[in-house]
């Protein structure tokens, strides 16, 4: 049956998250909006290595990947939203355009 | 019939997905790109059960919804008070060459996923609970990667604190 959902499903899926995030990442200067943007690029990429995993091996390694990507998400977001508000306090602004010296 | 329903949650899944998408990314206003994002998040969840992937599940649920979510709309508004928030603000890049240079990303992706022979495995796999097998994978296999997340978890934290807090404590 056509419908059925298929490994190749899955990886339609996860290219239109991957691009609209890139999409984000490219058209977009407010940071938190690039945060949002990166956010859905690695949920893209999570949902790839899950299908991979179920569709074509036999442990759960893809599993133990994605739980790292999450990881590595959370440590991002955390990390990023302190420089964001850094840049925040010393700015007024947090346009990345106009982000261009690194000190005062 | 039972076919049936399992494909229409799969396509309300991926509508819900894929909508909310590009919600966040063509809201005008923060705070709508972060609600969107929440149903992008829940249904990549729901994504993951149907994958028979439970462990990841839940985790994506307490990580992305209930923590890097809150994140970000704290960021949000944090950053909203100093009246520059007009306009979400377009990038230097033109809408219509981002458009066609991602819209290309696009094409080239989709020929990749479909074209290509992926080595499907004929059997389908039955649903099983994950978390055994993860728990045993992370404590052996992949030993060392899981200390060196601890690890680099405990300096995001901390790095995370310091980067936050040093300006506001000049200002005193």
């Amino acid at each position: 049956m056509m419908l059925q959902p298929t490994l190749s499903h899955y990886l339609v899926v996860s290219s239109c998250l991957f691009v609209l995030g890139l999409f984000i990442l490219v058209t977009r200067r407010h940071a938190v909006r690039l945060l949002m943007g990166i956010e859905l690029i690695l949920n893209a990429a999570n949902i790839n290595l899950v299908a991979f995993n179920h569709y074509t091996a036999t442990g759960l390694d893809g599993h133990v990947f994605a739980i790292f990507v999450m990881i590595l998400a959370a440590c991002e977001a955390a990390v990023a939203l302190a420089i964001i508000l850094a840049i925040y306090q010393q700015y007024a602004n947090i346009d990345i355009d106009r982000m261009n010296s690194m000190r005062e | 019939m039972d076919e049936w329903l399992s494909s229409l949650v799969f396509w309300t899944l991926a509508a819900v997905i894929v909508g909310s998408a590009l919600i966040t990314a063509f809201a005008r206003t923060l705070v709508y790109a972060g609600f969107a994002l929440l149903f992008t998040f829940l249904g990549v969840m729901g994504l993951y059960l149907y994958l028979a992937a439970d462990f990841l599940g839940i985790a994506q649920l307490v990580i992305y919804v209930g923590g890097i979510l809150v994140l970000l709309l704290f960021g949000v508004m944090f950053t909203q008070g100093g009246g520059l928030m007009k306009q979400p603000g377009r990038g230097a890049i033109q809408i219509p060459s981002a458009v066609m240079a991602v819209g290309m990303a696009f094409v080239v992706l989709l020929h990749v996923v479909l074209y290509t022979p992926w080595p499907v495995m004929a059997v389908e796999r039955a649903a099983e609970p994950t978390t055994r097998t993860i728990g045993t994978l992370l404590l052996t296999k992949y030993l060392l990667p899981f200390e060196v997340a601890s690890v680099l978890l405990l300096m995001a934290l901390v790095g995370a604190v310091v980067l936050a807090r040093r300006e506001a404590k000049e200002q005193k």
